[in-house]
């Protein structure tokens, strides 16, 4: 008998350091989410110790078995304070407005958090003199929250990741429910159901636990120099998204793939100097370019009745097609009328057969190991030139001449050695510094250049200027990249080691 | 009550949530090929069936291995529209076999040819026929197909606990052993540039001072150089295990260089080292050269007896899915069989003795293939100091961006013990032995590789290869198997001494010409 009202003692210190870290871990995902920490924390650290006062209010109209009502507040905060991560950043990518949900959850479980302290005080009543009770509760109450407030930021979050902690501390409200059922069993009614229950909501967060690892994996907040809020591993690659204030970035295994800043000097420079020079170009094919970044500049000329975006993995366009904020940033492309997108191999995809195309914008990821560097062999060019159109460009995103500039020329070298003519030139993108592109068709394209309205980086001056390489970036020799030699691959390792 | 029920409650939770326990069912799979069960039938035939029919023809050609096809192509070529094409398999090929299945078409047994030099013309004419090679540049040099030129990374080597690039051993090469090295491959170019050693072989110099290392094994020859290093042994006995079936102590060290020496080919479009393969390996040309015979090709046949009179050949042939006897008269023969084989069934045949190399191939088809430390998977996977010859990655040659099924097919050459011994012993293992036997040759580098196998089927080649021991190839017994008999004539890598593709063909488009010579 005795130990009992010990051991209730330590489950008010259970609860304040959960009810802590639920707090603590909706402000840092409010703060990555929606930017500046100081608001973000304020705010919920305000609505959260407001609805602990609700809370308090509340438990004055709770009657009947007060263990019993204990303990099942304490399962509901175990499975709302566990889940809360997870929710919050499944929610994210969904709504409109974040923040209704965000409070909401947070005000719930500080509702839920503020019951609890005032019904422990009603149980052990009568277990421990007045004054001793109201100081040992007191007491446990605030060095539990020390407690968590260290853990919080030395332990849990690099360790753990901040939706594998919420359902470690929702196992342990979990824990402390249970604890109280079999320390109290004596004098609660409908054990069963409460045991029912308790394993039920034990169970949700174990699976939650083991299986959380999707957006925050071991490490992978180091590894990234923003926050992380959105992972995913596709069959074919990961995808993880950072935001910091306004800047996104979009990562593929772990490989920059563009910033929300200035992704348009790139995007507008890998498609407008070919586009712009083509009159009559109707059907447009882009390879590649998931994101949808590149139709979003395609489908500036109204002349382009047809875009095809063929790019392997279907988890990508999905994405790019349905977030709110990255439909945003592509100015829903891949859902324009023009747009068809097809989720398929490019080198199996070009056997197949197909109308010609007047324009070929392939935007690979950089061919940084074997199976992206046969996209970029003699063999690809051949069976590409296969289904274009006579007067027909195309334009490879072909790595940075400045850092990798054996890579670069080897691309060129590659698409001169199947007959081509080839215009190479470069654009400063600070995300990922002196980016080259090479033009390439079989006649020179003539013409001037017709540019769409709107552009932010690209104009008739700048055009002319992309051509031009200093000394630092000049054409080198280099070997022809074929199947059988993979030499783009060694030419990339070996730039990018150095 | 509440204790018992929670403890049993998380008690059994963990059990469920940690998944599947460690696989101890056995890997689905069987040991494929007719050749044992329906090969030994035929030496265990008492007296000869009589045949039910009789069919008549201008050429019968027992045996559609590389040899058989060839010549049967280059008869038809020529014009000679009436022939039969005989063999014992459900499918002709003979060591150049291939299977498939959902994920991959993989080879039996020859996976690749390569790039052929300039004494090989009658292969590059067919190169040139199939569409393999398909021009030549300014200097002459074929272009390839560069479909069928094997795709970087070629090869890697694991050693040292990790994978690296290349089959010769780099890492933890000490100076003396880097120089052993140097100097090989410095006394092979020698050898190249003196062109004594070509492919096919009848065509390399006569003169006795290289005629001589015939007599040698390779590992004489190399402590004769003063090389003893233990990489360089290693390499080289890979090699002669690779080509001939014995190590480079029971291989002649003239067969032995010649691995190195007669690769002397070139492209346009690749390398001097590139080798031309196809996910079924030589498969595809046996393809190419089965396509157009069509009913020519009668396969699942034994050929039980051979023989001339006056003139006329008659082979008595058992055709397994009806075992039905017929019997082919025909104004001429080509034996493109093993020798072994053509002195059971060709009475008045001198016995000659020939040692072959026994063989088992594991095609394993995986879910995955786990990654290892080191270099990324090439098409050939070799495992240093290994028991086994390694690896090929069947879906290495594939285009698609991102492989995850694959079939691999590992070989292993039989060579410890004498071979009479080993085939007996072949016989009494079970398919899971073989699978065992695969998995723990490949455990080095894959210790896991058991998890991610979704099928094993094994072949099982008792005569696998020929193998040039000391003194066979430029010996008197090989002269002997070159002679021909018309009406009957011989054409088999046997006679070369070593089981090439470039030797098998060769000899059947020579043989062709000499049947239709006769023939007119």
């Amino acid at each position: 008998m005795n130990a009992r009202p010990w051991l209730l003692l330590l489950s008010v210190f259970a609860i304040a350091t959960c009810g802590l870290v639920y707090e603590l871990i909706a402000g840092t995902l409010a703060s990555y989410l929606l930017g500046d920490s100081i608001t973000q924390f304020s705010t919920i650290i305000g609505v959260y110790l407001f609805a602990m006062g609700v809370g308090s209010y509340l438990s004055r109209f709770v009657t009947g078995n007060l263990i019993s009502t204990f303990i099942r507040v304490e399962f509901l905060i175990a499975l709302l304070g566990g889940c809360s991560a997870s929710i919050l950043f499944l929610i994210f990518g969904w709504t409109v407005s974040f923040r209704i949900p965000l409070y909401s959850i947070v005000f719930l479980i500080g509702c839920f958090v503020g019951l609890e302290i005032p019904l422990l005080l009603r149980i052990l009543e009568g277990r421990f003199v007045f004054k001793d009770l109201v100081s040992n509760v007191f007491s446990f109450d605030y060095i539990g929250a020390l407690l968590a407030s260290l853990l919080f930021p030395l332990v849990l979050v690099p360790h753990l990741g901040l939706v594998r902690s919420a359902f470690l501390f929702g196992l342990i409200n979990t824990a402390v429910g249970i604890l109280a059922l079999i320390m109290l069993r004596s004098e609660i009614p409908r054990l069963r159901s409460l045991w029912i229950t308790g394993l039920s909501v034990a169970a949700i967060l174990i699976a939650g636990f083991v299986n959380g690892s999707e957006i925050t994996r071991w490490g992978e907040y180091a590894a990234f120099p923003d926050p992380v809020i959105y992972a995913e591993s596709t069959p074919y690659q990961r995808l993880v998204l950072t935001k910091r204030k306004d800047e996104l970035r979009l990562y593929l295994n772990s490989n920059l793939q563009f910033s929300s800043k200035d992704e348009y000097r790139y995007h507008e420079s890998l498609v407008h100097p070919g586009l712009s020079r083509l009159p009559v170009a109707r059907r447009v094919l882009i390879l590649g370019g998931g994101d949808g970044l590149a139709a979003r500049e395609v489908l500036r000329y109204p002349r382009v009745e047809s875009i095809t975006l063929v790019d392997l993995d279907p988890a990508m366009t999905e994405l790019f097609s349905s977030n709110a904020m990255l439909r945003e940033q592509n100015g829903d492309a891949l859902k324009s009328p023009r747009v068809k997108v097809e989720n398929a191999d490019a080198f199996a995809w070009l056997a197949e057969k197909h109308e010609p195309f007047d324009f070929v914008i392939i935007d690979f990821p950089d061919p940084s190991n074997f199976s992206l560097g046969k996209l970029y062999s003699t063999t690809f060019y051949q069976r590409l030139l296969k289904i274009m159109a006579p007067n027909a460009a195309l334009v490879v995103q072909s790595t940075s001449p400045f850092v990798a500039r054996q890579s670069f020329w080897c691309v060129d070298a590659t698409l001169r050695a199947c007959g081509l003519q080839t215009e190479p030139y470069h654009a400063l993108v600070p995300s990922f510094g002196e980016w080259g592109f090479i033009l390439a068709s079989r006649q020179p394209l003539s013409g001037p250049a017709i540019l769409p309205e709107g552009l932010k980086f690209v104009n008739e001056e700048v055009l002319a200027q992309l051509p031009r390489f200093p000394p630092d970036m000049a054409r080198i020799e280099t070997e022809i990249n074929r199947l059988n030699n993979q030499a783009l691959v060694h030419y990339f390792e070996e730039d990018w080691a150095r | 009550m509440n204790r018992r029920r929670f403890l049993q409650a998380t008690a059994t939770a963990p059990a469920l949530l940690t998944g599947s326990c460690t696989r101890q069912q056995t890997i689905p799979g069987s040991i494929v090929g007719a050749a044992a069960s329906v090969g030994h039938h035929l030496r265990d035939l008492k007296h000869l069936p009589t045949p039910s029919r009789t069919v008549k023809t201008d050429v019968v050609i027992a045996g559609g291995g590389i040899a058989g096809l060839a010549a049967a192509h280059q008869l038809q070529k020529q014009g000679v529209e009436n022939f039969v094409v005989l063999d014992l398999e459900s499918q002709a090929g003979g060591n150049s076999i291939s299977g498939s299945n959902k994920v991959s078409a993989y080879p039996w047994g020859a996976h690749y040819v390569p790039l052929p030099g300039r004494d090989c013309h009658e292969v590059i004419a067919f190169f040139e026929e199939i569409g393999l090679i398909q021009g030549h540049d300014a200097a002459g040099r074929p272009i390839y197909d560069e479909l069928a030129l094997c795709h970087d990374p070629h090869e890697r080597l694991f050693i040292h606990g990790q994978w690296e690039a290349g089959l010769q051993p780099l890492t933890g090469l000490t100076p003396r052993e880097k120089q052993e090295f140097d100097a090989f491959d410095a006394a092979i170019r020698d050898f190249q540039d003196k062109r004594a050693f070509t492919l096919p072989l009848e065509r390399s110099s006569r003169d006795p001072a290289f005629l001589e290392l015939d007599r040698l094994t390779m590992a004489a020859w190399m402590k004769q150089q003063g090389w003893t290093c233990t990489p360089l042994h290693w390499y080289v006995d890979y090699c002669c295990r690779d080509d001939f079936g014995g190590g480079l102590d029971q291989v002649s060290a003239w067969a032995g260089i010649h691995y190195f020496a007669s690769r002397s080919g070139d492209a346009a479009n690749a390398t001097r080292g590139t080798v031309l393969t196809w996910p079924e390996g030589n498969g595809y040309l046996v393809k190419q050269l089965v396509k157009p015979l069509r009913e020519r090709l009668h396969t699942s046949c034994i050929v039980l007896h051979l023989q001339t009179e006056r003139d006329i050949v008659f082979t008595d042939v058992l055709e397994v899915t009806t075992e039905e006897v017929i019997r082919y008269e025909s104004r001429a023969a080509l034996c493109a069989l093993p020798r072994f084989i053509a002195q059971r069934i060709i009475p008045g045949l001198k016995p000659i003795p020939l040692s072959y190399a026994p063989w088992v191939v594991t095609n394993l088809t995986l879910d995955e293939l786990p990654p290892s430390a080191g270099v990324l998977p090439a098409w050939d996977n070799v495992i240093y100091q290994g028991p086994s010859l390694g690896y090929i990655n069947a879906t290495h040659q594939d285009l698609a961006a991102v492989p995850q099924a694959t079939v691999v097919t590992h070989y292993e050459v039989l060579c410890d013990q004498p071979p009479l011994q080993t085939r007996q012993w072949m016989q009494n293992q079970t398919h899971a032995d073989w699978c065992t036997r695969a998995l723990k040759g490949l455990q080095a580098a894959h210790p896991d590789l058991e998890e991610h196998v979704t099928q094993a089927d094994v072949w099982l080649w008792g005569h696998g290869m020929i193998r040039p021991d000391p003194g066979f190839i430029w010996g008197a017994d090989r002269q002997q198997m070159l002679q021909q008999t018309p009406p009957i004539f011989y054409a088999h890598s046997d006679m070369s001494g070593m089981s090439l593709f470039e030797e098998a063909y060769t000899r059947g488009v020579l043989v062709a010409d000499a049947i239709r010579t006769w023939l007119a």
